[in-house]
């Protein structure tokens, strides 16, 4: 019991940063990619854009 | 009639002789009226399915007409008039409950009207029924639009908004009936959510078909703020609600978690109510709605995808700061509390982004009181979000916990943040689907806001002062080490905040009178009353080049 406790608090500690350190650079990357620039420039204009 | 319809009346049709056995042989009153309830429901749907073969329409509507969607608004309009009905209906029992704590004797010693029930039916009322329609019937329309597509299903949509009204009808008699589970924002009991999970699924199915159908070739960044919301509500609302009834025949269930863990579910899904339902989900609108007012782009899409992916997977972590000094382990806590710290960045970023969209067009706030409204709605979200983290921290938390302060906090999000931004969003949508040029009254909004403004500060002054004070006091210990003041004479202490309190609730009920008075008029005439609508700049010139 207190093996597992321990086990799945370090993990959470260690793992847990790494992965979401590792989102949010993909995220990061995503977002400010230089060919994505025009597609989400087109995106924002989305809502204005009359059918 | 087609096959869904088919299907529909059979399974309607099945459910009301069950329900009336169950209603007949419960012998808890207020089970056997929700299941009489249920099976006029059922009965009603009936009629109303057998009820579109004969009103002339084409059986299976075209997607589209003159090349141009054709798009599904009945049940928007459904949410939103029900959104402003719930919303007054809420917002007055919050000031019959803000009166009975500042005068005891409100609750006229009758079980029905105790505090304890009325509660509950307030704060499921503004969240689930004011909000809930809301964020159902924006996402329809918004989801619609952004994707050039008619909503999929035909049955579905009207399935969603019609069962998603009886859930809270359901829920909110419940509490009165005295039939609760006791677990904060999740008191109805087993078969009520059963019901919404069915319920909510389809909603699901019919957001994400509406998805794939679209025209475009970008999902909107609305759409995912909905789609995060839709999809984590499922998830909490299911992890939350793990329980075994009695019987059939008896409202009663016990949960399948038990002790911290109990606590740590019901708190998870607590403070993801707060992250999906009231912000994600209100999010979403302000995307949508504030560049569409603004009649500008959304300042950067970059930072909104950003926002996107920072805030739903921080928030999910935040609910341990729920339960800080208890029994839930010190490194959870801690968790908890580092998560709320961490979220200070998405939600201010979101901020930043809804109000920075009006960069350029800044005179649209003294001429445009519904473009006010959002802006100071994200205001308010920025206050309450800075507030959030600051509470969690869990030396600042010693002092705050279980006190005025955290009404305070919830309610600057909750009146500031979502009852503005969904205010906005409703003011744009009634003209746009009664198809009316504008608003009834500028004058009036700008009456509902400041109305409802003054009763916010009044609000959560109030509550600030009420909190700190009692927690304070809590803690106040004589030279010789004994507790300082006896409970009551913190409960004594509080009173005069207690009166500010309700007289700021007054002012914000009357403020949405004002507003519903305003949409009735809308509805009613063709012509504005007053000055011409304001009419914003060009947009913006995007730096292409």
């Amino acid at each position: 019991m207190q093996t597992t406790y321990h086990w799945l608090a370090g993990f959470a500690q260690s793992a847990g940063l790494l992965y979401f350190v590792a989102v949010f650079l993909g995220v990061c990357v995503y977002a400010f990619w230089p060919k994505n620039r025009a597609r989400f420039e087109e995106a924002a204009l989305n809502p204005l854009r009359e059918d | 009639m087609t096959v869904g319809e088919m299907i529909g009346m059979l399974i309607a049709g099945a459910c009301v002789l069950p329900l009336i056995l169950i209603g007949a042989l419960t012998e808890n009153s207020g089970y056997a009226f929700h299941a009489m309830l249920g099976a006029a429901a059922a009965a009603a749907s009936m009629i109303l399915i057998g009820n579109r073969c004969f009103d002339g329409s084409p059986a299976v509507p075209p997607q589209e007409i003159d090349g141009k969607p054709n798009y599904t608004m009945g049940p928007v309009k459904f949410a939103t008039v029900a959104a402003m009905v719930w919303g007054i209906a809420g917002f007055a029992v919050g000031l019959i409950i803000a009166l009975q704590l500042a005068f005891p004797g409100l609750n006229f010693d009758l079980p029905w009207t105790n505090f304890g029930r009325m509660r509950p039916l307030h704060t499921s009322a503004v969240v689930f029924a004011f909000g809930g329609n809301v964020l159902i019937g924006s996402s329809f329309y918004v989801v619609q639009r952004t994707c050039r597509a008619r909503l999929a299903g035909d049955l579905s949509p009207w399935f969603v908004v019609l069962g998603y009204n009886l859930f809270i009808l359901i829920a909110g008699t419940g509490y009165l009936l005295g039939i609760t589970q006791s677990k904060e924002y999740a008191e109805p009991e087993w078969y009520a959510d059963l019901w919404l999970t069915i319920v909510w699924v389809v909603y699901l199915l019919v957001f994400l078909g509406t998805l794939r159908k679209r025209t475009e070739p970008h999902i909107y960044v609305a759409n995912w703020f909905y789609l995060g919301f839709i999809l984590t509500i499922a998830v909490l609302h299911i992890g939350n609600n793990v329980a075994v009834p009695v019987s059939i025949l008896s409202p009663k269930s016990y949960g399948l978690w038990s002790g911290v863990q109990d606590a740590m579910f019901q708190w998870w899904y607590g403070h993801n109510a707060v992250g999906f339902f009231l912000t994600a989900g209100f999010l979403a609108i302000m995307y949508y709605f504030v560049p569409k007012r603004a009649e500008r782009p959304i300042y950067s899409y970059r930072l909104s995808i950003i926002h996107f992916w920072a805030l739903i997977f921080i928030y999910i972590w935040a609910g341990p700061h729920h339960l800080h000094y208890t029994a839930l382990p010190d490194w959870a806590q801690t968790l908890g509390m580092t998560f709320s710290i961490m979220l200070w960045m998405p939600s201010w970023g979101g901020m930043i982004n809804g109000i920075m969209t009006l960069s350029g067009a800044w005179d649209r706030l003294r001429t445009d009181p519904v473009l006010r409204m959002m802006v100071v709605s994200l205001a308010f979200y920025g206050m309450a979000t800075f507030e959030g983290p600051l509470m969690s921290i869990k030396a600042v938390n010693g002092l705050s916990h279980y006190t005025d302060w955290t009404i305070g906090h919830v309610h600057a999000g909750a009146l500031g943040w979502v009852a503005y931004i969904s205010f906005g969003a409703i003011y744009c949508l009634v003209p746009w689907l009664w198809n009316r040029k504008g608003l009834y009254s500028l004058r009036l909004v700008s009456w509902h806001f400041w109305v409802s403004t003054l009763g916010i500060v009044f609000y959560i002054t109030a509550m600030w002062v009420s909190g700190i004070l009692q927690g304070l006091m809590w803690r106040a210990y004589t030279s010789l080490g004994f507790l300082e003041y006896a409970f009551i004479e913190t409960v004594a202490a509080m009173h005069p905040f207690y009166v500010i309190r309700a007289l700021g609730g007054a002012l914000f009920l009357i403020g949405a009178l004002i507003m519903a008075f305003n949409l009735w008029m809308t509805v009613r005439c063709e012509e504005a009353v007053d000055t011409p609508q304001a009419h914003a700049l060009p947009p913006r010139q995007l730096a292409t080049a």
